[in-house]
């Protein structure tokens, strides 16, 4: 028997996931197996894929050809160090996921469960599948595997009206996206009218069909990612879908548009336009901002997460912009280091934004409760829960020592770089991004501590909190994978600078920019280290001696015995839990300086109402500008076809009819 | 060439012809006819006549693939077909086709009109088929326009998907007389597509029956969206 090759073992991950899934419908109502046996080696596969996409970042490219499919059309798979990031990625923040899968579905007595169960793990391999797929029509059939599995997976309530909807938004948006995907590939398969990659990245129309297959593809996998102005279907979908599945939908599958942007933009048309850099730069910027300043005024803590994924996508794509710029001005190492930090924060992003996800879900299930209205003080009830979520709080807030910082900090060097840039007005305008992903990094904080401290601190706001109960073991197990990884990722920051490097080679064909090497394993320094250098581990030995000082000296020199009041009641005794500062009241500033972003609906009760209400809506305001209009235009569309459709069969028949004699005619003559 | 197969080549001829003449006959007397069950004795027949003009192409021209082609016609559309209608409108117990949407003389000239236009249509494709049977495309077009004719002035369902099962003859004719026949792939899936939409539409019968009391599709018209 001749030895199976990396891409086989891979290969074989994703067979088991799907092995999985269909055990989990045979086993439908054995519902301690699926939750305690089935997830668990889902999570187990999920670990396997992740050392396996180690050794994959390292080795050389693999390819193989699995003749399934239809015939002449065989599936095209490769292995290269793009794929091979993306596939870490995916097992490692899934390993997390799928255990905390397991005690979250603990409870589940519901038949629907096996269902979820193969949907889940066919959602997962679509997603390899993706990842591994070498031609367009593998890439279609594995990204529609991926968008309808986890359709499924959103609408798993679907009893819900509001659930419907959301799922019917996402599946709309979803398919917006394939076409313009299917579009882009056409366009690049057209010369030749062969949709494996190999043939596209001969592609060399001109640069104008270029640019169309470009922008096409910033639509279709835009519209996955939730880039500006084809976001709306995320904080629709996110608090929809069980908690393990948001966690999943934001952490990985937003990375595998990510992916495929990188792999058309960079790897298919080896963009050299600097003009698409800066529209990236652009979207990218305007995505990041509304989507921070959405969460920032979120009252609904699933939602508040949502929006702040939308401005991490769009962070990303704002370092995707910047590497285009210094790759088209041919600064290889610049770009080099722009597209280590935006691949960075792909990784770290999918790591806290999970460990959130699944926090929210623990205090869901625990409470029942997504508004933040009505939580609060949680961290008594629920300590393991609120620590953990502290960590990722912290790694989304960009606080070093933590991974969130690094990525950001390398972003914002990379921009700092820009001064070199060969274009005046580029020159003018890079800074201002800069300053831009300042603030945006700064509204983040304020709505992390927003999130953290209404969540978990303080008193509770409902009676029925007090009743929480902490995660179960399994999920704590999960939550701590992942926040485990929030922290390695921030602490050895050189590690995962070095084990990027093959993707820079692949996709700059520069790599080594940053001062890694092994001998200066404690610094991160892009480039110089006199210029700017970061070292986590120093870091955070101060932070540990800095608190065990205090500490100390607070032991040693504080005159009195502690006593326990309740918190956040400002030392005056009638306050109750509903009088503390709310999520509301905390963002009011945020609401009134940013105004114009929103569309408001206010009521304020008058001063004598015996019961007043106060009641404070905040919308999208894309759907009046953009979704509403385009609605109408349809429906005033099909209200000129209705007449067609009288609903009696003979007319319909006699439309054949009439067709195919006019055909025979026209044919005739 | 020997003067037998030259004779039995004109025979041959004759005999198609008549056998399209047949065909054309039957498919006027089902747009005629008003009783379910006359009906599918009609459609039964036209299947014999099309098993049996098939078979003499077969013999005429050794085209040993076109007895498969028969033998399959036979199989479902004289045996199996009729079988499984009989049974169906035993169980549904209807026997009438109470109303047309269009009268029946009317229909008539309706057909003779679609006859004529069918061998207007059809005349250059006559003239590019090398096969013995080409003067019968004509024919063949004009039943499947025939079929397609009854089932929309028909207002039950069994007769419109007795209407349908006759147009697939008209095309297998159509087929035969056009080119010997089609691959057997082709025709292999298209029995298996006559067979599938006979279970469909057996559950579709009773499912109409059972939502509106009736097989009148005009009830249909209720469940159009407004």
């Amino acid at each position: 028997m001749s030895r199976l090759a990396l891409i086989d073992w891979v290969l074989i991950t994703a067979l088991i996931w799907l092995a999985l899934g269909i055990a989990g419908v045979f086993l439908a109502h054995r519902f301690t197996v699926i939750s305690r046996v089935l997830f668990p080696l889902g999570a187990i596969n999920s670990l396997v894929l992740a050392i396996l996409s180690l050794v994959g970042l390292v080795s050389e490219m693999q390819e193989l050809i699995l003749p399934i499919g239809l015939p002449g059309l065989p599936f095209h798979l490769r292995l290269d160090a793009l794929t091979s990031f993306f596939l870490f990625l995916l097992g490692a923040a899934s390993a997390g996921i799928s255990i905390y899968a397991a005690g979250y579905f603990r409870k589940s007595q519901s038949s629907v469960l096996g269902l979820q169960c193969l949907l889940y793990h066919a959602f997962l391999a679509s997603m390899s599948f993706v990842l591994l797929a070498n031609d367009g029509y593998a890439f279609m059939v594995a990204w529609e595997t991926m968008a309808l599995s986890s359709f499924f997976l959103v609408t798993a309530e679907h009893r819900h009206p509001e659930i419907r909807r959301a799922g019917y938004l996402y599946l709309l948006i979803a398919h917006i996206g394939s076409v313009a995907i299917l579009l882009s590939f056409g366009l690049m398969a057209g010369s030749t009218g062969d949709y494996t990659f190999d043939a596209m990245r001969q592609f060399a129309d001109g640069a104008f069909w270029r640019t169309t297959a470009f922008l096409l593809a910033l639509v279709g996998f835009g519209a996955k990612a939730g880039i500006l102005p084809l976001h709306v279907w995320l904080p629709e979908a996110h608090p929809a879908a069980p908690s393990p599945v948001s966690a999943m939908m934001s952490g990985v599958m937003l990375k595998t548009a990510i992916y495929g942007l990188l792999r058309v933009g960079f790897d298919l048309l080896h963009a050299h336009t600097w003009w698409w850099g800066l529209l990236l730069l652009l979207v990218g910027l305007a995505t990041a901002l509304f989507g921070v300043v959405f969460s920032a005024v979120q009252t609904d803590m699933k939602r508040l997460l949502a929006y702040s994924s939308i401005e991490n996508i769009g962070l990303i794509t704002l370092g995707m912009g910047l590497t285009l710029i210094f790759r088209a001005f041919g600064m290889t190492g610049f770009a080099s280091l722009a597209l280590t930090a935006t691949l960075y924060h792909c990784l770290n992003h999918a790591f806290f934004k999970s460990l959130l996800f699944l926090s929210t879900g623990s205090v869901l299930h625990a409470t029942g409760e997504r508004n933040l209205g009505k939580l609060g003080g949680l961290i008594h009830q629920m300590p393991w829960v609120a620590w953990l979520a502290l960590i990722g709080v912290l790694a989304s807030a960009g606080l070093p020592p933590l991974n969130g910082f690094v990525s950001e900090w390398l972003l914002l060097q990379s921009f700092l770089f820009t001064p070199e840039v060969p274009h005046g007005y580029l020159n003018m305008l890079l800074p201002v991004f800069a300053a831009a992903i300042a603030l945006i990094a700064a509204l983040a904080g304020f709505t992390m501590v927003k999130f953290f401290g209404v969540v978990f601190l303080g008193q509770p706001r409902e009676e029925k909190l007090a009743q929480a109960r902490d995660a179960s073991r399994l999920s704590r197990l999960g939550l701590l994978w992942l926040a485990a990884g929030c922290v390695l990722l921030g602490l050895m920051p050189n590690v995962i600078v070095s084990l990027l490097d093959p993707v820079m080679q692949l996709l700059i064909g520069f790599g080594r920019q940053l001062d890694a090497r092994p001998e200066n394993w404690l610094f991160l320094a892009p480039f110089y280290e006199e210029r700017a250098s970061y070292s986590p581990i120093i870091f955070f030995c101060g932070i540990v001696a800095m608190t065990l000082v205090s500490w100390l000296a607070v032991r040693r020199y504080f005159h009195s015995r502690a006593k326990r009041v309740p918190p956040w009641d400002c030392g005056f005794p009638l306050q109750t839990g509903r009088m503390q500062d709310t999520s509301e009241g905390y963002s009011q500033p945020i609401r009134r300086i940013f105004s114009p972003f929103f569309k408001r609906t206010r009521q304020h009760p008058s001063p004598f109402d015996a019961e007043p209400r106060y009641l404070s809506i905040v919308e999208d305001p894309f759907w009046y500008w953009l979704y509403l209009p385009v609605a109408w235009i349809v429906e005033q569309g099909t209200r000129v076809v209705d007449f067609l459709q009288r609903g009696r069969i003979a007319i319909y028949l006699l439309y054949s009819f009439a067709t195919l004699i006019t055909l025979l005619v026209l044919t005739r003559g | 060439m020997t003067p037998a197969i030259i004779l039995s080549d004109a025979l041959g001829g004759q005999l198609i012809n008549l056998c399209a003449a047949i065909m054309l006959l039957l498919g006027f007397a089902m747009l005629a006819q008003r009783r379910i069950l006359s009906l599918i004795n009609l459609f039964m027949l036209q299947g014999a006549v099309l098993f049996t003009s098939t078979v003499i192409v077969a013999y005429t021209t050794h085209q040993s693939h076109l007895y498969w082609s028969a033998g399959l016609t036979l199989t479902l559309k004289v045996i199996a077909l009729p079988y499984i209608l009989h049974r169906l409108i035993r169980k549904l117990s209807v026997k009438w086709d109470v109303e047309t949407i269009l009268n029946i003389p009317t229909t008539m000239l309706v057909g003779i009109a679609l006859v004529v236009v069918a061998f207007n249509v059809a005349q250059p494709i006559s003239q590019l088929s090398g096969t013995i049977m080409r003067a019968t495309i004509g024919i063949a077009l004009a039943c499947v326009l025939l079929s397609f004719l009854m089932m929309i002035t028909r207002s039950k369902a069994v007769p419109q998907v007795i209407a349908f099962l006759a147009m697939e003859n008209g095309l297998f004719f159509a087929a035969t007389s056009a080119t010997y026949g089609m691959p057997m792939v082709v025709e292999l899936g298209i029995a298996l597509d006559v067979m599938v939409g006979m279970v469909i539409f057996g559950v579709f019968f009773f499912q109409i029956r059972q939502q509106f009391d009736s097989l009148d599709i005009r009830h249909m018209e209720r469940i159009k969206e407004e």
